[in-house]
């Protein structure tokens, strides 16, 4: 009777397994198979290089550069997008008029097709026609004005800002969940307490929005790392290598050279490293919450 | 609704079902992937009148952009599930790996058949991108693997109104007389050369040019075989081109991250002076800016020691599947798509040159210049021999750091050398 209720239900998961396994697990295993050749990927046949590939990549400049450059924007994002984010999210939670308005407009960057805000904004800082400049000659700011995407002085941060403004709303959307869910009693508390406002933010609301803080961080994080299509669009990895992102790199290596098997390699470095970088993450808001 | 009821439904669907196939059986359908979206119309006109003539029906699968096209070809390469014809948008290399995996047809016998008539129709260059001669590198059996369905070829392109504005009555003749219009451009806040270098394929393709007028043909063919390095003299005077082009203010700003579409825009839009262009920007301006009043010509000189060359050939290439049921009806289609009449018909749909020389006779004035230049019209894919693609994007990359100031001419070509040299130890190892 056991035996036969244990079949059943391993009948009812079957599918939902069979699919995964294709879809994932089968696809996740080729992968690292794929890593330790060298193919074409056309080819019916490979080479077997062994470790070959992942030694390639420690050595790999271009690479470690557009792993850099994914870095600084993370960590604008993480500093600069989560900031406003948040303090978005507690200006909305806090009794104002239209919040349910602000809720609505500061999520609609997020819901914006990537390609889109690339292009807008790659026609708002353009050099020669672009409306940033238009607006900085106006203000009589001449010596500001400069091509943003085509200077390496400015291209990083000026797409690392873009990201930010494109990802900007989710942070929101989390904090304000997050802010929601304190209880109103310890403000009040707070305040029979003789809190003022920074005190209460800083002994009530901040330490309860760790747990969320924490999270908001690691999408930070493996969104960010992962961007690549605001940066396809707004100047596809120049001026030179200097927007460059492992996404990028990895495509340049599966399209551009024909390399499919250094490209699953790049994938996989890339992965050990997000996951590396999460842990840690993980780690430090753990002791820091201790 | 009873159990017998529902089965009596199925039975009829299922029946249903086995007789439209068997109805949908009687005629074949030959399946074409492709990624020219400006062409989509003229190709479905041209099936219908393809249906209408023979009953077989042929359906066009548009996938664009090329980007998108080109990782579709690869993916359904792997699966073994291309359509009966398709094109391979790469290097030689992945077309030379497309026919060893024996994805593609040996179109020779069927070229050769009537005393080789359909293999005459075509313009010689349009048919050598397809061709493999023999004793090539990559291995593979001599022979004819690709339809050339039109031709192209890129050259500078230059606003007639803007250059008189500057003071000139002619383009330049040379590449000196290009650079002094950098002086005035810049005076009168123009926008100099616009070209795609955001895709650096076309600053290959201008760097290419230049380096086979400064160095000819052999010296090129020599570098990318290893025996003369990319620091040698020549290569950093073509390097160095880049830098005076852009200290002279010829080049636009902005066009290292420049994409070939916004090129097109700016040029269009009277914004540009000069266009670095292949001929397919014909229908594109004509579609942006139908008044738009601009000449073709050759990029300036250098060196009156090697000829000047241009990068051109077949423009567009469709392939058949090796393994497909209908090979030799989608061979039929390309033969009667590559006959005169339906290739004016392309050309001037489309405004392309043709692939069939004998249909050129109706050209508009900037085509025909177009199809002048293709005279000295060259390609890496007829050279026999392939760059490494690491090569490749570190030249081109190393390039638009010369535009920005960043490298030196004489840096990049170390970096270049240091890369080709790190290839070529790679493939001797392997």
């Amino acid at each position: 009777m056991k035996f036969k209720s244990t079949l059943e239900n391993y009948v009812f998961v079957l599918p939902a397994v069979t699919i995964f396994a294709i879809f994932y697990i089968i696809p996740f295993f080729w992968v690292f198979s794929y890593a330790l050749h060298d193919w074409d990927g056309i080819l019916p046949t490979m080479t077997f290089v062994g470790l070959g590939n992942f030694k390639e990549i420690l050595v790999d400049k271009i690479w470690w550069q557009s792993m850099t450059n994914a870095g600084y924007i993370t960590l604008v994002a993480l500093t600069l997008q989560n900031a406003v984010a948040f303090l978005l999210a507690w200006a909305c939670d806090r009794e104002i008029r239209a919040k349910n308005f602000y809720r609505v407009l500061f999520f609609i960057p997020p819901v914006l097709s990537e390609v889109v805000v690339g292009l807008v904004w790659q026609w708002i800082l353009d050099g020669n026609y672009g409306l940033l400049n238009h607006w900085l000659n106006g203000m009589g700011l001449h010596a500001w004005v400069r091509n943003w995407l085509s200077d390496p002085q400015t291209a990083l941060s000026a797409v690392a800002i873009v990201h930010c403004w494109k990802g900007f709303g989710w942070g929101f959307l989390i904090f304000l969940a997050g802010l929601q869910t304190i209880p109103r009693e310890l403000y009040e508390a707070a305040r029979v307490d003789g809190a003022n406002a920074w005190h209460t933010f800083k002994n009530v609301t901040i330490p309860l929005m760790i747990p969320v803080a924490v999270l908001v961080s690691i999408l930070t994080i493996l969104g960010t790392m992962q961007a690549f299509v605001l940066i396809i669009a707004m100047t596809g990895g120049g001026p030179a290598y200097h927007t460059d992102v492992p996404v990028l790199r990895i495509l340049a290596s599966m399209r551009g050279s024909s390399r499919f098997g250094y490209a699953c390699a790049q994938g996989i470095t890339f992965g050990v490293i997000l996951m590396a970088i999460s842990f840690i993450q993980y780690r430090f808001s753990k002791k820091a919450k201790a | 609704m009873s159990v017998r009821r529902l089965a009596g439904i199925f039975l009829s669907l299922l029946i249903l079902s086995g007789c439209s196939s068997k109805l949908q059986e009687a005629k074949s359908t030959v399946t074409i992937w492709h990624w020219m979206t400006d062409r989509e119309p003229a190709f479905r006109e041209l099936a219908s009148r393809y249906e209408a003539k023979t009953g077989v029906r042929v359906n066009f699968e548009l996938y664009a952009p090329s980007d998108a096209y080109s990782q579709k070809i690869r993916s359904a390469a792997q699966g073994t599930n291309l359509p009966d014809i398709f094109g391979i948008l790469g290097e030689k290399r992945d077309f030379s790996s497309f026919i060893k995996a024996g994805l593609i047809v040996d179109l020779t016998p069927y070229m050769e058949e009537n005393n080789s008539v359909w293999k005459k129709s075509f313009f010689a260059k349009a048919l050598a991108v397809n061709e493999f001669n023999p004793g090539n590198s990559y291995g593979i059996k001599p022979g004819i693997y690709g339809v050339p369905i039109d031709v192209m070829s890129i050259q500078l392109l230059y606003n007639k109104k803007l250059l008189k504005q500057l003071g000139f009555n002619k383009p330049p003749q040379n590449f000196q007389e290009f650079l002094s219009i950098g002086k005035n451009i810049k005076a009168a806040n123009m926008q100099g050369m616009v070209s795609g270098w955001g895709e650096i394929w076309m600053i290959d393709c201008f760097a290419n040019d230049y380096a086979f007028n400064i160095m000819g043909k052999d010296k090129v063919i020599a570098t990318i075989k290893g025996k003369v390095p990319y620091t040698d003299p020549d290569w950093i005077k073509v390097l160095t081109l880049f830098k005076d082009m852009q200290e002279s203010g010829v080049l636009a700003s902005g066009l290292v991250t420049m994409i070939n579409k916004n090129a097109e825009q700016l040029f269009a839009n009277e914004r540009a002076v000069f266009a670095f262009n292949g001929s397919w920007c014909v229908n594109v301006y004509k579609e942006m800016n139908p008044s738009l009043d601009y000449g073709v010509m050759l990029p300036p000189k250098v060196s009156d020691k090697y000829p000047a060359s241009v990068w051109g050939g077949a423009g567009s290439s469709f392939m058949v599947n090796a393994r497909s049921k209908n090979k030799e009806e989608a061979v039929k289609f390309l033969e009667w798509l590559t006959e005169r009449d339906q290739q004016a018909y392309l050309s001037e749909a489309t405004n392309n040159l043709p692939a069939n020389k004998e249909s050129v006779s109706k050209l508009p004035e900037v085509l025909a210049s177009f199809s002048e230049g293709m005279e000295v019209a060259t390609h890496p894919s007829v050279w026999g021999v392939s760059e490494f693609p690491a090569v490749i994007e570190t030249l081109d990359k190393g390039i638009q750091s010369i535009i920005i100031g960043e490298r030196t001419p004489e840096q990049v070509a170390a970096d270049v050398q240091k890369i080709k040299e790190r290839e070529l130890a790679k493939r001797k190892y392997n």
